[in-house]
């Protein structure tokens, strides 16, 4: 594990002076995930709001080489590339070693993407496929999608006066993904950076596909300011909101970091202007049925992490 | 079956295969880069065989089978970005499933080569022949060539992979067959020889890979107002390029594979004072029926465009000028317009022409409706008798 320093010393892959919104999860993510490798790197990007902000003809932020080709394809046109790859390195034509990897929003994987990614796993492609959870389609101003937790907020599943915020629970990705049996499906989560690059620098390594699913908030959409990006993070960490575990082969679970004593989660829910109707009187049933679900997903994750050897004395 | 390797008689072979066969066996002599594949009705059978020359090693290709046709264009897509020759095939829903990526191949300018097995769109649902898939998507940015036979479809197949490829084009083309009536009727089919194919196509020399690590490019950037346009100039001019840079592919492909390619064919047309423009499989049945008027002494002929897209409207016009009456036969409606896509493509072509024939339209073959000999002596008889309809439906009742 490199010191930090050295890390802060590896070169750059994309560049300041894109234009992400201040406080954005998403660059962070890219950051501390293209720091798990030294090779030569290929980025493909899914439609979404990392892709609009980086690349605005005739600028780019990226030094590496960069495709986005739509919203809902990135894990297939990435399979394209890393199978040109092959093709050529068989017949002589690529020489170097290079890794594939693609960065996707939740809209980009957990829906629209979903058949694309699905597809690209359980061909074994040797790529790593980053989702950049940010709970809800950001770059089109702040839409529900399949990530968007219970009882949030957004302009598509308003707090009105019959309908508290989104009514169902979030999908769970890395469950569907981990069914693949790939070699590595991870969950991070930017407020823990050495978490993230043991996992991407695994991930990397991974011969076949490998998916990080990266918790990465957004100040516009969750509603907080802009310089408490990481602070809402580690929050969601704390609370076992989001887990931080890995799952090899679909079979070996490992939680990365038990949280022992939890906060309550309603301390992360009041952090963020998305969940504000939730602590009107009339809501307190909706808060207590969250905290239930994290409860009982927690203590899924633990039996199942037990089951494949992990103790947690 | 098709024998896996032709036995060279004077640089050619022949053997009877389908329309299919004879595009996956240009597609082995072709040995792309990246093939990706999907099955559907009636293009299947591409896939099917050529999977056989990957399962038995005689490819380089590395093949792709993936979860849909949108992937499958996603896939070459990304591929053809890397560097690498890449082809793939679909029929009817698939094509217009791959619908949104179509579009971004011809916009990111890669050579891709599809062949399409022209099916009819759903819905209802239907597996035969008709143009409605290809014709949805000639505004896209592909170029089209159309195939008469299986003969057809193995040339133009191995000539487009050039074509896409030459340095003032960089476009993807789609070769297009008729699905059952080409694709799954067994023809003797007239090989060019292996050799010949690999010196014809050359070797892929891409003008960027996102393979290239030392020199990073940004491929598929937000381009907005001030710089889409430009962008989209530069594809027209691309596609424009295409007139010219397919008479000189079609020269060399003459000189090394000793075939002719042309924009259309003109069967007896010369002196014909009646003449009918279709496309496809049914110019083989309308070319039996010239014949057989010409034995009556009656002055008919034939036009049969190879290259849609782009239209080569000046030389059609020229083609036709003169005429006295024209008939059109399109196998695809274009609802709401005046008239099928080839009649639209024709008649706006001679707009500006002094001798103009007249023109009428017949919309034909739809959902693989038949069309016979009998149907086709009926077009000429209406363009004889002076009476024809602008628009008029061949073999349907009501």
């Amino acid at each position: 594990m490199p010191s930090l320093k050295d890390l802060a010393k590896m070169p750059e892959r994309i560049t300041g002076g894109h234009r992400l919104c201040p406080g954005c999860g998403a660059p962070i993510a890219v950051r501390q995930i293209l720091r798990g490798t030294d090779k030569p790197v290929v980025v493909v990007c899914a439609t979404g709001c990392l892709e609009v902000a980086t690349t605005i003809y005739p600028h780019s932020a990226w030094k590496c080489p960069y495709f986005h080709n739509a919203f809902e394809n990135a894990a297939a046109t990435l399979s394209g590339i890393e199978t040109a790859y092959n093709s050529l390195k068989k017949q002589g034509r690529a020489k170097k070693e290079i890794k594939f990897v693609a960065f996707g929003g939740d809209g980009g994987t957990y829906d629209i993407g979903l058949q694309s990614l699905s597809g690209a796993l359980e061909r074994g492609h040797d790529f790593v496929y980053v989702c950049y959870d940010n709970e809800a389609y950001m770059n089109t101003g702040i839409q529900r999608s399949s990530a968007t937790p219970y009882g949030a907020a957004t302009t598509t599943s308003p707090a009105g006066k019959v309908h508290p915020g989104k009514e169902q629970f979030k999908k769970n990705l890395l469950d569907v993904v981990a069914a693949h049996e790939i070699p590595y499906a991870a969950q991070a989560c930017i407020s823990d950076w050495a978490d993230v690059l043991k996992k991407s620098q695994k991930a990397f390594e991974t011969k076949g596909p490998a998916f990080i699913n990266i918790l990465a908030p957004c100040q516009r959409g969750w509603r907080y300011p802009h310089n408490k990006t990481i602070a809402v993070a580690k929050a969601a960490v704390e609370t076992r909101f989001w887990p931080l575990l890995e799952i090899e082969y679909g079979r070996k679970w490992t939680l990365n970091r038990d949280i022992k004593t939890p906060k309550p989660i309603t301390e992360w829910l009041k952090m963020q202007g998305r969940f504000k109707h939730l602590f009107k009187p009339e809501n307190e049933h909706l808060v207590k049925k969250i905290q239930e679900h994290i409860d009982s997903e927690w203590e899924r994750i633990k039996n199942l992490c037990r089951c494949s050897g992990q103790n947690f004395d | 079956m098709p024998k896996n390797k032709p036995k060279p008689v004077k640089g050619r072979d022949y053997d009877s295969m389908t329309g299919a066969d004879a595009v996956a066996f240009g597609m082995r002599q072709i040995n792309p880069d990246v093939v990706a594949a999907f099955p559907i009705t009636p293009q299947t059978e591409i896939m099917e065989r050529f999977s056989q020359f990957y399962a038995d090693g005689i490819v380089d290709t590395e093949m792709i089978l993936v979860e849909s046709e949108h992937s499958a264009m996603s896939a070459v897509v990304g591929a053809a970005a890397a560097g690498a020759r890449a082809m793939t095939a679909t029929a009817a829903n698939g094509l217009a499933l791959m619908w949104e990526i179509v579009y971004i191949a011809a916009s990111t300018r890669l050579p891709i080569v599809m062949n399409v097995v022209n099916r009819a769109l759903s819905g209802p649902i239907n597996i035969h022949c008709d143009h409605s898939d290809s014709m949805g998507c000639r505004d896209s940015g592909w170029i089209q060539i159309y195939s008469e036979n299986g003969q057809e479809a193995y040339e133009n197949t191995i000539f487009a992979v050039k074509f896409a490829e030459h340095p003032k084009v960089r476009l993807p083309v789609m070769v297009c067959q008729d699905g059952f009536i080409t694709s799954h009727s067994v023809e003797p089919i007239n090989f060019i020889h292996d050799d010949k194919v690999k010196q014809f196509i050359g070797k892929p020399k891409p003008e960027f890979s996102l393979l290239d690590v030392d020199n990073p490019i940004t491929l598929g950037p937000l381009d907005l107002f001030d710089y889409y346009f430009e962008h989209k100039r530069q594809q027209i001019e691309g596609m424009e390029n295409a007139r010219k840079a397919f008479l000189d592919v079609a020269k060399e492909f003459e000189k090394t594979c000793g075939r002719r390619l042309q924009y259309f064919e003109e069967y007896s047309s010369k002196d014909a004072d009646y003449v009918l423009v279709v496309m496809s499989s049914t110019a083989g049945t309308a070319k039996e029926v010239v014949d057989r008027l010409r034995k009556q002494g009656k002055k008919v002929g034939l036009i049969k465009p190879r290259l849609f897209r782009p239209f080569p409207y000046e030389e059609i016009t020229k083609a036709l000028e003169g005429k006295k009456a024209v008939a059109v036969m399109d196998r695809s409606a274009s609802f709401g317009a005046q008239g099928g896509p080839l009649f639209l493509e024709i008649s706006s072509a001679m707009l500006n022409s002094a001798k103009k024939p007249k023109l009428c339209n017949y919309i034909f073959g739809l959902g693989g409706r038949d069309t016979s000999m009998q149907d086709i002596e009926k077009v000429f008889e209406d363009l004889m008798n002076g009476k024809p309809k602008a628009l008029n439906y061949l073999g349907v009742r009501g």
